[in-house]
């Protein structure tokens, strides 16, 4: 019994100091990027960054119409894609135990939260930027917006299927129809955990190129006009870290440190969120 | 425990039979809930108890393949009719359940929540109904001065106490408690078993619970369930004292179950 319980305690030692390693393998290469981020960005990070636009070959500029532009489209395509993805996602729990076509959505979503954002940028293209004519803001915003959509739908799902069932038969046992039982009750309940999903997909989408390159390309002056091609930090990066000017690298540098760390506080904030969710059940 | 009060039935099952899928959970079950009195359903685990009870108000209608066949009349009208409005029927069948279930809003917006759904009551009104309710679950003093605080904030006693309330805001007819203690500590239960008396007087109660005293303490009728057939069906105090079927006897001594 003795030699079985020391074995026992062999095993959980390697174990551990496996996953611990794995773990700091993890870590190391996130820290890596993350001091790198910091070394090369912090000294690009100035001032004109915020006031200038972005800048012709050889000059130096700033990134502000690539910022505005990207906070418009991450807006817009977050607003399109909310309500759907929420409204989806509510089917599916509340609705999706009878019949064909909530499997079948759920599996489709699946398929889409996985498919390659070039792809989505791609069939924007194909559908909306040919038969428009030309590259605009509206069909950045609708690429990111179909971005948004599985994350939510999967969120919101997720998040409602973990309010336990009595909730629900407490509420219709006094007689409310189903759509107040939902809308009062559930989707109540759930509300700090679906607010996280949406703060994940707006983390995801905010720095996607690809579906951008086919969709909002670039420009490189001011432009608040959606239905025009617009400027954006995820394409400026590509297109200036691949340029052979210095002034183009250090404004590449300071826009992916503004990006890394967005999405990192907007991570952070979607932890704390949940957490107070967790703390009410 | 009031034999000088008369006894005018309000609920008749009738030949009653429930499926979960194929599986038969209530066999054939007659009997009546007599009105503002409190009948009780025991039993073993899996008797078949919670089911009968959540037949009352169609409860078993939020989940496929549950399907119920058979009669309950409640003053005469079938509540198993399709074309029963399932709402309204429940609207005037109230239920608590097992475990407390607050919604996430605040104390008043939980009382508040199901009487909305059928009455139009102004401010003051509703500020009386919500006091009425909260002082016949004997939560008031209690709550009174955090009214707007939420709901899942209070103790595991007051959070049931509150969905009583809840329940009884709507003023049902009857009231369906299923195993309203049993998450509860001996103090907590005392309180809601004295309440339980108290609400007879105005509603007619069915409880089920697994714990033979409160049975004993609290209701006027017994019902005794095993395996989906109703065995024994009386009066509380001939049922304990005096069963007439074996099965029952040993159940209530503990000889079995």
């Amino acid at each position: 019994m003795f030699t079985l319980y020391k074995r026992r305690q062999l095993t959980n030692a390697i174990a551990l100091s496996i996953s611990v390693l794995t773990m700091l393998f993890g870590l190391f290469w996130l820290g890596w990027i993350l001091f790198t981020l910091l070394e090369y960005g912090l000294p690009g990070l100035t001032s004109a960054v915020f006031t200038q636009n972005t800048p012709p070959p050889g000059s130096s500029g700033g990134l502000v119409n690539a910022i505005a532009g990207s906070l418009a489209m991450t807006l817009v395509g977050t607003l399109i894609g909310t309500p759907i993805g929420i409204l989806a996602g509510t089917y599916l729990a509340e609705f999706g135990q009878r019949g064909w076509l909530a499997p079948v959505t759920r599996f489709i979503n699946d398929v889409l939260l996985s498919a390659p954002s070039i792809v989505i940028g791609m069939f924007v293209y194909t559908v909306y930027v040919v038969k428009i004519g030309h590259f605009s803001g509206w069909a950045g915003s609708l690429a990111l917006s179909i971005l948004v959509i599985p994350v939510v739908i999967r969120t919101t799902e997720n998040m409602l299927r973990l309010v336990p069932n009595t909730l629900r038969e407490a509420a219709a046992a006094l007689g409310a129809p189903q759509w107040k039982v939902i809308s009062s009750v559930t989707l109540r309940a759930s509300r700090a955990g679906i607010l996280t999903g949406i703060l994940l997909a707006v983390a995801r989408i905010s720095g996607e190129t690809a579906p951008l390159l086919f969709t909002a390309l670039n420009n490189q002056f001011w432009s608040s006009n959606m239905n025009q091609p617009m400027a954006n930090l995820p394409v400026v990066i590509f297109q200036f870290a691949m340029s052979p000017y210095d002034d183009w690298h250090s404004l590449a540098w300071a826009g992916a440190l503004l990006i890394t760390f967005s999405v990192l506080s907007l991570n952070i904030l979607a932890r704390v969120l949940f957490r107070q969710q967790a703390s009410t059940h | 425990m009031n034999a000088e009060r008369p006894i005018i039935p309000k609920m008749v099952v009738r030949d009653l039979n429930f499926y979960y899928g194929k599986d038969r959970a209530l066999k054939d079950i007659n009997l009546t809930i007599a009105t503002k009195m409190v009948t009780a359903f025991i039993g073993p685990s899996g008797c078949g108890k919670s089911t009968l009870l959540r037949t009352f108000n169609r409860m078993y209608q939020l989940y496929p393949k549950q399907r119920a066949t058979g009669e309950i009349l409640l003053d005469g009208e079938n509540l198993l009719d399709k074309k029963q409005d399932l709402n309204m029927l429940r609207a005037k069948i109230g239920m608590v359940f097992q475990k407390p279930t607050p919604f996430p809003m605040s104390i008043y917006d939980n009382i508040v929540f199901g009487v909305r759904l059928y009455e139009n009551l102004n401010n003051h009104d509703m500020e009386e109904r919500v006091e009425w309710a909260l002082k016949k679950a004997a939560l008031w003093t209690e709550v009174k001065d955090k009214l707007k605080k939420s709901g899942t904030g209070l103790s595991g006693g007051q959070q049931q106490r509150l969905c009583i309330a809840r329940a009884i805001a709507v003023k049902p007819q009857v009231l369906l408690l299923d195993e309203p203690t049993s998450a509860l500590d001996p103090i907590s239960t005392a309180h809601i078993e004295k309440l339980i008396d108290e609400l007879k007087e105005e509603f007619t109660i069915v409880i089920v619970t697994h714990n033979m005293q409160q049975a004993a303490r609290v209701s006027d009728f017994t019902a005794y369930m095993y395996l989906g057939d109703l065995i024994e069906f009386g009066d509380t105090s001939t049922v304990f004292t005096n069963p007439k079927r074996k099965e029952t006897e040993d159940y209530i001594t503990g000889r079995f179950g």
